[in-house]
């Protein structure tokens, strides 16, 4: 069981580092460099910020109707690449938007509620990437940690509505990516079908043993 | 105070961005030169940069937007609302025969064939800045003929305060059309003033070649102090109104998209800021122009406005 698990967790890995390589390709490996760079690296990283996030959003829904209970072994995993990719999209805005000017920033924050969408959903993200550790959940207490972590539902709303905001016209994309939500958090008041269902009390991940990716750049 | 006058060097020329696009060039260049210098030779670009400082419109940091760029990242609905998809989308688009239907307070309202609508007018180069209102913009080489002279061409009644543009509107030819994300056809206007403006320019060509599809083939309009979507493309229709016409994007999206449409850095759009812009290909960001750098040209066409309120 735990052989296949780091199997499972090596192929998360590389999944989750596939938009970075094919990023990272375009950007610098191309005879012909990318017609807008900027914007390329921030629609790449926002959006696989998003997908991650919606993936850990469905590990929950998906290991209750599977009863696959080392599905949630993926859950941290996941969501620091979720993370990760949050962090490449927020600084690449703070670095080539506004070349680090914190008050340029703030006012673009404040007064432009697509920027403070995904602002907020970033701040948020930190405490959850921060006690995403062991030790973390130890030292909050499983129900503290549990509680704490729900800021997922929120982080993830932030995201749709920061996509959607932001497009002139055609909503049709961050409208699939909130369609996906709304499924994800609708399963969950779904009952799950009775031959597979057994009792779960929702555990914290406690594996230590793979390595961590990083937690934040 | 909304009217500035011609900005100094702006404060976004940061060292570290000259290695970028050092980098880029090179880049750029050794694909060129891979290609085959099939896209185009260095001369040509040369005589490019001659002529934007003879033309005296743009300062010495606005260098060329490459032809990729220019032909390859286009916002035109008509063919797909991603940047990249006009160009594979128009590929084969035909614009010949093309016709032009003139209307409304005109000597002589009729339907032009297209070569005899542009017939005898003198194209000229103009290298303008062209500024999206979504923010980013570019440096682009067009060929074509002031609008005044193709207006006297046609020759409008005294009744005329506006002139109207519309795009060819058929979904078998414009996939895009298919999709209702604007409601077709794209439909853009100016007051007579601005239209009679020597800087607006009805654009046949680009990088001294035939336009291509995908920027508004066979005929467009450039009015480079407004955002780009005033600038019809694939025109095939122009009608002279005595009052202000309903365009496209101030009908979809009116507290976002006003008539006017003039760039300006102190008026933002609802959702995002104006002040500032990335030129296609740089990383940073540099300060946007008022009226995109031509205030000289245009200011006096908006004397005693409120541009706040007519954005």
């Amino acid at each position: 069981m735990s052989k296949h698990i780091r199997l499972v967790k090596i192929l998360l890995w590389l999944g989750a580092l596939i938009p970075l390589g094919l990023l990272v390709n375009e950007l610098f490996l191309q005879i012909i460099p990318p017609d807008d760079p900027v914007e390329l690296i921030q629609h790449r990283t926002g959006i696989s910020a998003l997908i991650l996030l919606l993936i850990t959003l469905s590990v929950t829904p998906l290991r209750r109707w599977t009863s696959w209970n080392w599905l949630v072994k993926l859950r941290r995993p996941l969501g620091l690449f979720a993370f990760f990719y949050a962090t490449l999209h927020a600084f690449s805005y703070f670095v080539f938007d506004h070349s680090f000017d914190l008050a340029e920033i703030w006012d673009d924050v404040i007064e432009h509620p697509w920027v403070w969408a995904g602002f907020i959903a970033f701040v948020l993200l930190i405490p959850l990437a921060v006690t995403s550790t062991t030790g973390w959940i130890r030292r909050m207490g499983g129900k503290n940690w549990n509680r704490l972590h729900k800021l997922i539902y929120p982080i993830a709303v932030l995201g749709v509505l920061h996509f959607w905001w932001l497009v002139k016209a055609d909503v049709s994309e961050p409208l699939l990516y909130g369609a996906i939500l709304a499924v994800i958090l609708g399963v969950r008041f779904i009952k799950k079908p009775t031959a597979l269902s057994k009792p779960l009390t929702p555990k914290p991940p406690l594996t230590p043993k793979a390595p961590l990716p990083p937690k934040s750049l | 105070m909304l009217i500035k006058t011609k900005s100094e060097i702006p404060s976004s020329e940061i060292t570290d961005e000259k290695l970028y696009r050092n980098r880029r060039q090179f880049l750029k260049s050794a694909g060129i030169a891979t290609l085959g210098g099939s896209l185009l030779p260095s001369s040509v670009l040369a005589a490019h940069k001659a002529a934007r400082f003879k033309a005296g419109l743009i300062g010495g940091d606005d260098d060329l937007t490459p032809w990729e760029v220019v032909t390859g990242y286009n916002n035109f609905y008509e063919f797909g609302t991603g940047k990249d998809e006009p160009k594979v989308n128009a590929k084969g688009f035909k614009t010949s025969p093309w016709t032009v239907e003139v209307t409304g307070e005109v000597a002589e309202p009729k339907k032009w064939k297209f070569e005899e609508l542009i017939g005898g007018l003198t194209v000229q180069e103009k290298v303008y800045r062209h500024r999206c209102v979504e923010g980013w913009s570019m440096v682009v080489p067009w060929n074509g003929f002031p609008l005044k002279d193709l207006i006297a061409r046609l020759k409008p009644t005294s009744e005329a305060k506006f002139v109207e543009f519309t795009t060819l509107h058929d979904n078998r030819r414009m996939p895009g059309q298919l999709s209702s994300v604007l409601d077709w056809p794209y439909v853009e206007a100016l007051r007579l003033d601005e239209a009679m403006n020597p800087l607006t320019l009805m654009v046949t060509g680009v990088y001294g070649k035939p336009l291509p599809p995908q920027n508004g083939a066979p005929i467009r309009l450039i009015i480079p102090w407004k955002y780009g979507f005033k600038g019809g493309k694939s025109i095939v229709k122009i009608n002279f109104t005595k009052k202000q016409p309903r365009t496209t994007w101030s009908e979809a999206i009116p507290r976002e998209y006003g008539f006017y449409a003039n760039v300006n850095p102190k008026v933002d759009h609802p959702r995002w800021t104006q002040a500032k812009e990335r030129r296609l290909g740089e990383y940073f960001r540099r300060d946007t122009l008022m009226f995109n750098g031509y205030t000289d040209e245009v200011e006096h066409l908006y004397k005693g406005m409120d541009l706040r309120k007519y954005y």
